[in-house]
Formats: C-alpha cells, structure tokens, sequence
C-alpha cells in the first residue's frame, strides 16, 4: 500500500463524546487536587507556558537595550538583572520542568500501559513544589530580583551583591525538589509499572530518554540543592566556605554549582531527544535505525554528562592536567549525541517522509542540535576556549542546545500529541507557518551572536559604545528575536484556538505505533479499558503499513 | 476496578474500613492503579531506594567540601576536632546502632503480626531519637559558650595544634571546620527530626491496628530511612569527631 493512500486525518468525528480525563469532572477543585498524570501535566503546561513568557519579555527587554551600542533602554544594574532572570527563569522554571513534566508525565504511563505514575499524589505534590517555588520566584523579581547570573558565582553571590540571593536560591531549591519528584516517579514507574509484554527493548525510546533524564534529575539536582543551602547559609551566618578572605575556595562553588547544571543541560536535551525520535519514526514510516545504540546512548549521555562538568572552568583557575581530562571527556560526549544523529539520518533513508508539523520541528532540531553541538567541541577544546570564554559565541552555542534543541523537541511533541491531550487537531497550515517562523527567526536571532563572540563582544555587557562595529549583527539577533516571538505566541494562539474550534482528532491521526496511540483521544482517566498486552516491538511501521494478509485484495479472482 | 473510590486512597495511608468490595478483597490497601499488591509494595520499596540515592549526593556535596578543606586545613581541622566531645559523639553513634536494632525489631513485628512488640520497638526507636536530639543539643550548648560557634563572636585562639606543641591553630581555618560540622550535623539532625516524625505517624498507624503481614510497606520505607539516617551519622563521626586522635 503506497503511503499517498493513507488519508493521514480521517475526518470521522466520533458521534457521541465519550467520558475522558478532560470532561470527566469539573471545577477547580477537580484540576488542583487531582492525582490524574494527563491533568497534571496540564496543570504543568499551565504553568511553564506562563514563566515562558516571563522569560521571554526578559529576552525582548535585552535584545531591545543591545539593539543600539549605548547603554540607553536600561541601568547596568538592571540590564544585570534582566539577564540574571530571563537565565533563572528560563533554565529553573521553563526548560527542566517542559517536556519531562508535560509530555513525559502525560505520555509515561500511557506509554508503558500503566493506569498511572507509581505515586500519583507525589506527582501532585510536585506541582505544588513547583508552584511554591515559582510564586517565590515572582516575589524576589517583583521585589528586586538577583543580579549574579543564573549561576550564582561566589563570592560575589555570597559577600558582595545585595540583591535577593536566598530568596531567589531558596525559590530554586524548592523547584528543585518538585524535579527529584518527577524523575523518583518516572524511575519507579518504568521499572515496576510496564503492562505485561512490555520488556525493555520494547520501551519506545521516549521512554529511554526519559529514563536517562530521570538519573540526571535524581542524582544531580540534591548536589547544587546542599550548594544552595551553602550559599544561603554562608549570607545569613557569614560562614567562610565559599570565600576566600575566610579561607574557603570560590572553585569549590563552580564545582559543585556544575556538577549539576552542566548534567542540567541533559536534562532539557535529552527528552527532547525522546521527542525527536517518536516523529522522526512516525513521519518516515520506519523503524527506528539502530534501536539499541539510541537508547543505550541516552543512558550514555547521562553518565557522561556527570563527568565534563569542569568544561565551565578552564578560565577559573583549574590545573591544567584537569582541564585536558575534562576537554577529553566532553569530546566523549559528542559520541552518543553523533549516535543518535546518524541513526536519525540513517532512519529517515528511504524513509515515506511527510512534511506535517511535527515533523518540521524534527527537521529544525537535527540541524540545530549538531550546529549546538558541534559548536560545543569548539568549546571543549581548551585553546578555542580561552578565546571565546565569556563571550557571545557560548551564548549562541547554549541556546542552539537549549532553544534551537529542547525547544524545538518541545514544540514537535506539543504538536504531535496535542489531538491525543486535547482531543483536537491543531491547524494544520498554521503549524507549519509557525514552525518555518520559529525556525528563521531563531537562527537569524542566534546565529548572528556567533560571529559576535568570534569577533570577541562578551556576554553580559549592557553597552558596547567602544565597539560600534558589533551594532550591525546585533540588530539581526533583535530583529530575529521578534519574529521568533512571533513564531512561538502564533502555537499558543491556535492551540488554544483548537481547543474549541478544532476538529475532533481521531484515537491515531498520524498512524503511529505506540500504546498511546492505541487508546481514545483524549484518554479516559485510567488511560485504557482494558490492561494491553504488548506482543510487538516498538515502531513496528513495517507491520502498521503493510497491507494486511487477510484483506480483500487476497481474495480477488484473478482473471485477464 | 477503576471505580474512584479508591482513587483517594494514598500510598501510605491506603486504608479502606469498608471490607468485601470486589476490587479489595485481598487487600484493603491496594490502589487502583496497580495490579496487585507486590507491584505496590516494590514500587514503594523502590521509591525509598532511590530516594535515598538522591540523599546521598545531597550530603555527597557536603562530604566532598569537607574533604577539600580537610586535606587543606589538616592540622587547623584536628586542633577544631579535639575541641568538639568525642564522648558525647561516640555515646551517639552507640544510640543511633541501637535505634538501628529498634527499627529491625518493628519490622519484624510488623511482618509476623505482633503489635506490641511493634509498638514497643517504634517507641523505642523515638526515645533513642530523641535521646540523640538530646546529647547533640548538649555538644551545641558546649559549642556555643566555648564561642566556637562561626560567626562575630567566633574565638579560637591559642588552640594547639595536636601532636605540635607550642604551634596554633588559625582561628579562621578552624572556623572552616565548625561551618561544616555546624551545617553537617545540623541536617543530619533535621533528618533524625523528620525520621521522628515519620515514625510517630507509623506509630498511630499501628496503635491502630492498621498494619498486617501483607501490608507493612510504610514500617519497612520508614525503616529504610531511619536506617539511611544512622549511616550518614556512621561516617559523620570519624570525620568530624576523630580526625588525628590516634596521636
């Protein structure tokens, strides 16, 4: 059966509206005290699509104040803070929380066939982990916010500045927590909740991803939690552990700090990951190339990624023989992340490939994600590094990874998933447009910043009045910052469109393999009628596609 | 199966009175969203486990401070160490050994259905807890008038340093060691509080009668952490209490 055949949405409505998880109860005490993991992860997608957008008009303020040389839409001091939240927020209360707390807590369960997270009400409690810490967030910025950077370097943090350090790491703290919590459900529920037949190499490769990430979650964030309580305590009773006048060593600080917060970025990029490799699979109709390397490469990834984290340092004064160990082993890195590049690439070869969507964020992510992350060996090796340390050159570098790589995956598992979450199709046209907007307007914002950095404009200035010839390129990067703005409030618009306009989704419009695919849209509340029994491997497109032996076609007489 | 009412149910107190319904009548506590009851069970023993994981690089941070200042500051951080009551902490480590024993003597109990044994051995294992509480309060107390508290009125002057006589220790090298063992101790201590509150819980439960042979799961999680408890004290001991004592 050619693929052209396959209508993709098979325009029949169901007649009647079945009881879901969405339509089950109402009220708002049936959303805030539900243990349910889809209205949870709405409750989350609520929730971060707001501090996205406190992020973000921290961004535009930014781009706007580096649109012209001088230093004129803002103070020093508020241009410090300005960058310290839009880091703070985006990092602690946008990324982290994005594609693990929405789509992984919506998708985990009805992934493996579980009714549910294995404790539902920490799940719950999660939520509210993150609330508190996000209301305490929103209380510090309205009331000054921090000025270090969103890495809290001391001893300015703790010495120096006077701005609203403990309430700010405490907020970060508490947020952690709601992240340990998410990743402890996610361990327990993949080792212990799969539905029979569901063995590990039958685990979609979301699921993987999900799994590495949980490990990072898990064992990285109680590390830069105790550095939190340090900094906090080393303010409030001048404790010396971080300052030099007092004998303490501020290196001990960016040890511990990136211990986390380098793993932090395999937090956000590998769900992502998971994302990419769902879509890719659907919209080439394939079997994922080499199932094995992709999973065991998340797994990789995050074990690696506990040991590179002096990569941050080669300028803070670390012994050389250390710096060339951890440039050695960031190069380890790029091996499971050039694992999953090729085998996507060698995925989609002679792939059915379709253009939806979801699809054309996957696009938009394999290019940035290797131009991130290629960029990334620049940065890793110790002579390029010298010179582009501090500048805008790791500012692009970060962002292709952590907005042109995890938010892309974000954005194409919204739209993949969304007639599964909602129960309706987005627009498709639309979609399209907005993706093609996110793309162009990201790398124009982007792109741009690494010529700045090679050209050597640091990060963190507010005024680059000595060095006019920088203006041209920055005005690009403030330019595209607006399109791509534009590009990611049009999804908000029409997803929210869709929701009452939009026609209703079948239980697979894309025809993917999948368990969730196999239950209504939108699920009920225990996310199955009966318990399945898995009896195939994942992305079985193969099997899905073929015609099948008992059809009619079989049974034509064959006459000429 | 997937009627609501069980859907209230928690994990740890998931108690139902109402006995004979179809879908609990193996198991009250059961919750819906598992299939039986040693699915229940491993997933919360599992959870404990790796919670606990993610305790251990919570004090691995600490740990890993301590030992860079330990090997910077060696002979500053022994002269602090002498000063801190070796007794008050090695009568400590003894309660929380014992405690240990306690928690396994409630597990036990629980599992072979003897309520008052398990009754006894959580009070005992809270009065050994807040023994503990108890003596650390005396070493803060005798840190504290000593003015080895961090801080303004910090002094640690003219302290020998052991097995040097006539050196002395650098005040602001030996006040390096009481942040930590200020900061060590103290969460260890809030632990031990947070352990006491947990067991206070399982003891209300079981003066209920609430647990069973089939279903003890939250005496054995608590018990796992109180175990984890003690350990982080295992090792807080020696290094903060005995650093240079065989001198």
């Amino acid at each position: 059966m050619s693929m052209s055949a396959i209508p993709l949405q098979i325009p029949t409505p169901p007649p009647v509206e079945r009881e879901n998880y969405l339509n089950k109860e109402y009220g708002v005490w049936s959303w805030l005290l539900t243990t349910d993991h889809k209205r949870i992860a709405l409750l989350y997608l609520i929730s971060i699509t707001f501090f996205f957008f406190i992020g973000g008009f921290f961004a535009l303020l930014i781009r706007l104040e580096l649109l012209t040389p001088a230093g004129d839409l803002v103070q020093a001091d508020t241009y410090n803070k300005l960058f310290t939240m839009h880091g703070m927020v985006m990092v602690f209360f946008f990324l982290i929380p994005s594609i693990p707390a929405v789509l992984g807590n919506f998708l985990v369960p009805l992934m493996i066939g579980a009714k549910d997270l294995a404790f539902p009400k920490i799940n719950l409690l999660s939520w509210y982990l993150y609330i508190i810490g996000g209301v305490m967030m929103m209380h510090c910025m309205l009331t000054g916010g921090v000025d270090t950077g969103w890495t809290f370097y001391a001893p300015f943090s703790t010495s120096f500045t006077n701005t609203k350090i403990v309430e700010a790491g405490l907020a970060i703290f508490v947020a952690g927590f709601s992240s340990i919590l998410t990743g402890l459900n996610f361990v327990v529920t993949i080792h212990r909740m799969r539905a029979p037949g569901m063995t590990w190499s039958r685990l979609p490769l979301f699921i993987w991803a999900h799994y590495a990430t949980s490990i990072i979650q898990l064992l990285g964030t109680p590390v830069v939690a105790v550095t939190i309580v340090l900094v906090a305590a080393e303010r409030a009773l001048h404790l010396g552990i971080f300052d030099p006048k007092l004998g303490g060593d501020p290196l001990l600080f960016q040890h511990l700090f990136w211990f986390y917060s380098h793993p932090a970025v395999y937090i956000m990029i590998l769900p992502s990951m998971g994302v990419i490799t769902e879509i890719i699979a659907c919209f080439s109709r394939k079997r994922i190339f080499g199932y094995h390397f992709v999973a065991f490469s998340s797994i990789a990834i995050a074990v690696f990624g506990f040991l590179v984290w002096a990569h941050h340092m080669f300028v803070a004064g670390i012994s050389v023989y250390s710096a060339l160990v951890f440039s050695f082993l960031s190069y380890a890195v790029a091996l499971p992340s050039a694992i999953k590049v090729f085998n996507w690439t060698a995925t989609l070869y002679k792939g059915s490939i379709r253009y939806d969507a979801p699809m054309l964020y996957a696009f938009g992510f394999l290019g940035l994600f290797t131009i991130g992350g290629l960029t990334g060996l620049f940065l890793s090796a110790l002579g390029i590094d010298v010179h582009v340390t501090d500048t805008y050159f790791v500012v692009a570098h970060f962002h292709y990874i952590m907005v042109g790589g995890a938010v892309m995956g974000y954005l194409g598992g919204m739209h993949f998933w969304w007639p599964k979450i909602s129960g309706r199709l987005y627009p498709e046209g639309w979609a399209r447009l907005a993706a093609l907007i996110v793309f162009i307007g990201f790398n124009l914002t982007f792109f741009p910043q690494f010529l700045l950095g090679y050209m050597g404009m640091p990060r963190r200035y507010y005024d680059y009045s000595h060095m006019p010839e920088f203006q041209i390129l920055n005005v690009f990067s403030t330019a595209g910052s607006t399109v791509l703005g534009v590009g990611y409030l049009l999804p908000m618009v029409y997803f929210l469109w869709s929701m009452r306009y939009g026609r209703p989704a079948p239980d697979n419009p894309w025809k993917a393999a999948g368990l969730e695919w196999q239950t209504t849209s939108p699920p009920t509340t225990f996310n199955f009628d009966e318990e399945p029994v898995v009896t195939w491997e994942a992305y079985n497109y193969e099997e899905i596609d073929a015609p099948h032996q008992d059809a009619p076609s079989k049974e034509v007489p064959v006459a000429r | 199966m997937q009627d609501s009412a069980s859907v209230s149910a928690s994990a740890t107190t998931a108690v139902h009175d109402h006995h004979g319904d179809a879908h609990a009548a193996h198991n009250p506590a059961l919750l819906h969203h598992f299939a039986e009851p040693e699915q229940q069970r491993d997933a919360a023993s599992l959870g404990m486990w790796v919670f606990l994981a993610t305790e251990v690089m919570f004090f691995g941070g600490l740990f890993c401070a301590y030992l860079v200042y330990r090997r910077w500051y060696f002979s500053d951080f022994a002269a602090a160490s002498k000063s801190i009551n070796m007794w008050l902490g090695a009568t400590n480590t003894a309660v929380l050994i014992c405690s240990s024993l306690t928690v396994v003597l409630a597990v036990w109990a629980a599992q072979t259905a003897r309520r008052t044994l398990l009754i006894i051995s959580l009070v005992l294992t809270m009065l050994l807890g807040v023994a503990f509480l108890a003596i650390k309060g005396v070493e803060y107390k005798e840190k504290f008038d000593e003015h080895h508290v961090p801080g303004a009125s910090f002094s640690f002057d003219h302290e020998e340093i052991p097995g040097h006589p006539g050196e002395y220790a650098n005040p602001k090298h030996a006040q390096m060691f009481f942040s930590l063992y200020f900061v060590m101790t103290g969460l260890h201590a809030l632990h031990m509080i947070i352990g006491l509150g947990i067991f206070a819980w399982l003891l209300t439960m079981s003066w209920k009668g609430r647990f069973t042979p089939e279903w003890h799961t939250p005496v054995e999680i608590g018990g796992l952490y109180w175990h984890f408890v003690d350990i982080v004290w295992i090792y807080l001991f020696p290094l903060l209490y005995l650093i240079d004592r065989h001198k």
